[in-house]
């Protein structure tokens, strides 16, 4: 039993960054109609938003501490991080230590940006063409950004730890009254907080706001909305834009869990396709629901009781499940009729 | 001549005499000049140039003719590639019963994804395949091990039993004798040619492969497809079932693909689950557009374009840039070869990434379009152009508008 | 003696009942007009008869056999055409290649793998494709890209490809909507001609009055999804009940 819940916890952060993903894919599909191939990439780039603020925060000034000495006599050099300098050692350290969760601030202005550029540049362009070609052209697009970003970083996977506070696990065990100890890191645990905040805060967005509501008009009918004479086409761009930042922060905090490499974007674009499949093009309350089943369900798959019933259900579980939705029911698990349906 | 129209039969004679000659052809620099590494003319690069052209030209009957785009083509080629392997396991090292089962294979399996996943069109239908090709590559990664080697890949031991293999056969695939990795070079002058028996019999498949490709564009089943591309609502009010025909032209890709697979095993004779992942898909997507999709040619040129930049670009590193760039004074020296390390060497895919959003942007009709384009500025009217070439350049034009 | 058999038809979508009891009768080598008012039920009706929509209730008998559960294709090899109300061609083909198609269709069954044969090799049906198109005075126009032509001869083409099947009945969905008095006009004359020369029966579903008043032979208003009256046309102009349902509120329009 505590063996199901700890898998159902671990399925949790996969699940969440599922999610996160799903639901940018999601907005861009429902609101402007693209298939985004670049979504992934969307979401490694967030992942290397916190890298750089990591080496950003750690450029260092170097010193001759003439004090110190190296093992042959020499006045030994001290390279010191300017934001030590700034804010004096102990300030300097932490806020190198929260680098992972500071670069959320980072993450934020910068995602908003490529999401617009993106949108301006590229995606407007592709609206009324083919959604073959809207595939292919944001296919290339993430080939490009993921060479880009192996260009200046390398190809290996970079370490990026989380604040040090969040380096142990949390015990679940006492808390539900098991003897055997069950546990999780606690940095998963915020990141499951982070992603549950940032979904509810884009559901409020689209449900509080007048900008949220012609939007989800805009998602239901857009030629209606059209015809109001609301500038839609702006609201969209902003669109992009926050689900270009959702998958970011998604990417920003996923940086601990996984050390950031090129090709995770990749990795993740095609389960999270297959999310939004399962949860219901289209569909937001489908897309979360998906991505948090889904990973739970990967994460059970990979338990040595289920494996030894079914040899290697771990590796195609997801797969499984979404030629089956696809197959018995096209609209996926919460997807509006007719769309899509063919 | 072969039931074919005059320029088709002109197209045919084009692709003959550029396989034929392609040791000459792509080797045009003498062996020790600076421009020798621009060369292509040696084997290895050549019967890539050809297979991944058969495994384009099948693909293109599919996404080309009926607009159904399939990431999921390259499992299909990994299925032909096991297929091949095993035979040469088991049988011989005669490639013949290889190709044959790794068609047959590919067939089968290009049927059963095909059934399901065609019951989907749009994007739901390239989600369906790129499932089923993560799906077959997970399986042959870790599950089915014991068909596929797992990760060291299926490979050939000296305890296989090889039930069939003469004692005086090469031991490396070959066709009744002639070993696929043997070959002849020719000395002319500084330039070396090397004439390869693998590369002629991939040359001569892909020749075969262009020629079935012609007949079928040009058959009542090729319109069919088109039609299936240009308006499905009305084929099912003229009394045309599409499933069956866009069936039939899966699994046609997927032969061609299970060819290719089988091809590669017998110039190489391993395989690895990595031939099968969705990147791998995805190249032979890049070949097609690249080409021009819809046309008879572009696929072959997109395959060739694609392997030549990359093998080419993948040579050129930052002493050969500052060969090229020598003349210049040190400061601008730097400055380009700066400017240009990026997109070559290692940096080989950023270059075929944008050069695939240019396409896709601005050319979708790929080189062939691109070429009338240049055709049309030159001459001022064409009237040598094939015009269904020009045709299916246009309809991707006119569809992009 | 009737060739299409509607009865007791309905269907219903959610809470709206888009067709109750629908009983029609359409006769051999007549000209059977379906008028009605915007969301009579006129065209889910016609999808009934298609296999695009599947009735809840009634039956739908052609010649003698039930379409109800058919796809759209088989009950097109059964011998329905339809006639859509934007031309649904294949824009990307050439004219003649739109020609060929049905030609072929006809011949061939629902699906025919003949890979290897050519489509020049087709001699009998190009001349049938040509013949075709010579009547429909587009000869001309045959190596032209579908898409490319001119709205008026795309409806043309349509219509030709549909009897190219030698079709017993042909199903026009408002043929004339959003055309100029002059395409419809030709339009008008093209249906007479087709009607004159043909053995073939022609139901259509119309809103403009002109139309309607010129080609059939009798005519069914359909309101709120059930048939009010059937009637010859004279006896309908001057219907009480139709006036009230239907004309007078567009009594310009006839």
């Amino acid at each position: 039993m505590d063996a199901v819940l700890l898998q159902i916890l671990n399925g949790l952060d996969k699940g969440s960054a599922y999610a996160l993903i799903a639901l940018g894919l999601t907005l861009i599909f429902g609101t402007l109609g693209v298939v985004n191939f670049a979504h992934g990439a969307l979401f490694m780039i967030g992942a290397f938003c916190s890298v750089t603020l990591q080496r950003l925060l750690t450029l260092s000034v170097e010193t001759i501490d003439e004090t110190q000495k190296d093992f042959l006599g020499n006045p030994l050099k001290v390279k010191t991080p300017y934001v030590e300098n700034w804010f004096g050692p102990e300030m300097g350290q932490a806020i190198i230590d929260w680098s992972v969760p500071l670069a959320i601030l980072f993450a934020i202005p910068v995602m908003l940006l490529i999401g617009f550029i993106m949108e301006r540049g590229l995606i407007k362009h592709f609206y009324k063409r083919p959604h073959a070609d809207q595939i292919l052209v944001t296919f290339g697009l993430a080939i490009v950004l993921q060479e880009v970003v192996k260009y200046f970083y390398g190809a290996n996977p970079i370490p990026t730890p989380a604040p040090d506070v969040f380096r142990g696990s949390f015990d679940f065990a006492p808390l539900l009254g098991l003897d055997t100890s069950l546990a999780y890191p606690y940095w998963r645990l915020v990141y499951f907080g982070f992603s549950t905040v940032i979904i509810a805060a884009v559901f409020a967005f689209l449900q509080f706001t007048t900008f949220g509501m012609v939007v989800r008009a805009g998602m239901a009918d857009r030629e209606t909305v059209g015809l109001l004479g609301i500038d839609i086409d702006r609201r969209f761009t902003i669109m992009f834009g926050i689900a270009a930042a959702v998958a970011g922060l998604a990417g920003v905090m996923y940086a601990p869990i996984n050390s950031p490499n090129y090709h995770m974007g990749m990795d993740f674009l095609v389960l999270s396709f297959v999310v939004v499949v399962v949860g219901g093009m289209g569909s937001l309350p489908g897309a979360v629901l998906a991505g948090f089943l889904l990973g739970i369900l990967e994460s059970l798959a990979s338990m040595n009781e289920i494996k030894n019933i079914i040899y290697g259900i771990d590796q195609i579980i997801i797969y499984v499940v979404a030629i089956v939705i696809l197959l018995v029911r096209p609209r996926g698990l919460m997807g509006r009729r007719g769309v899509m349906e063919e | 001549m072969f039931g074919l129209e005059k320029r088709d039969t002109f197209l045919l004679g084009v692709v003959i005499v550029l396989t034929l000659f392609a040791p000459f052809i792509l080797n045009p620099f003498p062996a020790n000049s600076a421009m020798a590494q621009f060369n292509a003319g040696y084997p290895d690069l050549m019967q890539r140039f050809v297979i991944f052209g058969i495994f384009a030209i099948g693909f293109n009957i599919l996404f080309g003719l009926t607009g159904y785009l399939s990431f999921g083509h390259a499992a299909f080629l990994g299925v032909g590639s096991y297929s091949a392997v095993w035979m040469f396991k088991l049988l011989s090292y005669n490639v013949v019963p290889a190709l044959v089962l790794a068609v047959i294979m590919a067939g089968l399996f290009s049927a059963l994804i095909g059934f399901i996943s065609l019951r989907r069109s749009g994007i739901y239908f390239s989600i369906l395949t790129l499932a089923f090709a993560q799906m077959s590559f997970n399986l042959a990664y870790s599950v089915l091990t014991p068909i596929t080697n797992g990760e060291t890949g299926l490979q050939i031991y000296t305890s296989d039993p090889q039930y069939l293999q003469s004692a005086s056969a090469p031991a490396f695939p070959n066709l009744f004798g002639a070993a696929m990795n043997s070959s002849t070079t020719l000395f002319f002058g500084g330039w070396t040619f090397t004439f390869s028996v693998g590369y002629y019999f991939c040359a001569a498949f892909l020749i075969l492969a262009f020629y079935l490709a012609i007949r079928i564009f040009r058959s009542p089943f090729g319109m069919m497809l088109r039609a299936v591309k240009s308006n499905q609502q009305r084929m099912n009010y003229t009394g045309l079932n599409t499933r069956p025909y866009t069936l039939a032209a899966f699994v046609i890709s997927g032969m061609y693909a299970g060819l290719a697979g089988g091809l590669l095993a017998a110039m190489d004779p391993l395989a690895g689950a990595e031939r099968m992942q969705w990147t791998a898909s995805g190249e032979v997507v890049l070949m097609t557009i690249l080409g021009g999709a819809g046309t008879l040619i572009g696929p072959v040129l997109g395959a060739g374009f694609i392997k030549y930049f990359e093998n080419i670009f993948a040579k050129i590193n930052d002493n050969v840039l500052h060969g090229w760039f020598a003349f210049m004074p040190d400061g601008i020296e730097d400055a380009m070869v700066a400017i240009i390390h990026p997109f070559v060497g290692k940096g080989w895919h950023l270059t075929l990434g944008l050069l695939f959003m240019l396409v896709v942007i601005f050319l979708p009709g790929g080189l062939v379009e691109g070429g009338q384009r240049l055709g049309r500025v030159f001459r001022r009217k064409d009237h040598n152009a094939g015009s269904v070439e020009s045709d299916a350049a246009q309809q991707r034009s006119e569809a992009a508008e | 003696m009737a060739i299409l058999e509607v009865k007791n038809v309905g269907k219903r979508f959610g809470g709206l009942q888009a067709l109750s009891d629908v009983n029609l009768s359409v006769a051999e080598n007549s000209v059977h007009a379906i008028i009605g008012p915007n969301g009579a039920g006129k065209s889910t009706l016609l999808n009934c008869l298609v296999g695009k929509l599947i009735p809840d209730t009634g039956s739908v008998m052609f010649d003698g056999q039930s379409v109800l559960g058919r796809k759209p294709y088989e009950i097109n090899q059964m011998g329905i055409s339809r006639v859509f109300q934007t031309p649904e061609i294949f824009g990307d083909l050439t004219v003649m290649e739109n020609m060929l198609i049905p030609c072929l269709a006809k011949r061939d069954g629902a699906f025919q793998l003949n890979g290897w044969s050519r489509i020049v090799g087709q001699r009998d049906m190009i001349d049938k494709a040509e013949e075709m198109l010579r009547d429909m005075n587009m000869i001309d126009k045959r190596h032209m890209h579908a898409a490319s032509m001119s709205r008026g001869d795309k409806r043309r083409l349509e219509i030709a490809m549909c009897l190219a099947q030698d079709p017993r009945l042909l199903l026009l969905d408002e043929p004339t909507a959003g055309m100029a008095r002059a395409d419809t006009n030709n339009t008008i004359d093209l249906l007479k001609q087709i009607k004159d020369e043909r053995d073939i029966t022609i139901a259509i579903i119309e809103h403009d009055m002109h139309v309607v008043f010129s080609l059939a032979e009798r005519i069914t208003v359909l309101a709120q999804g059930t048939p009010l009256v059937e009637d010859t046309p004279d006896r309908i102009k001057g219907h009480p009940k139709v006036r009230e349902a239907y004309l007078g509120e567009s009594q310009d329009a006839a």
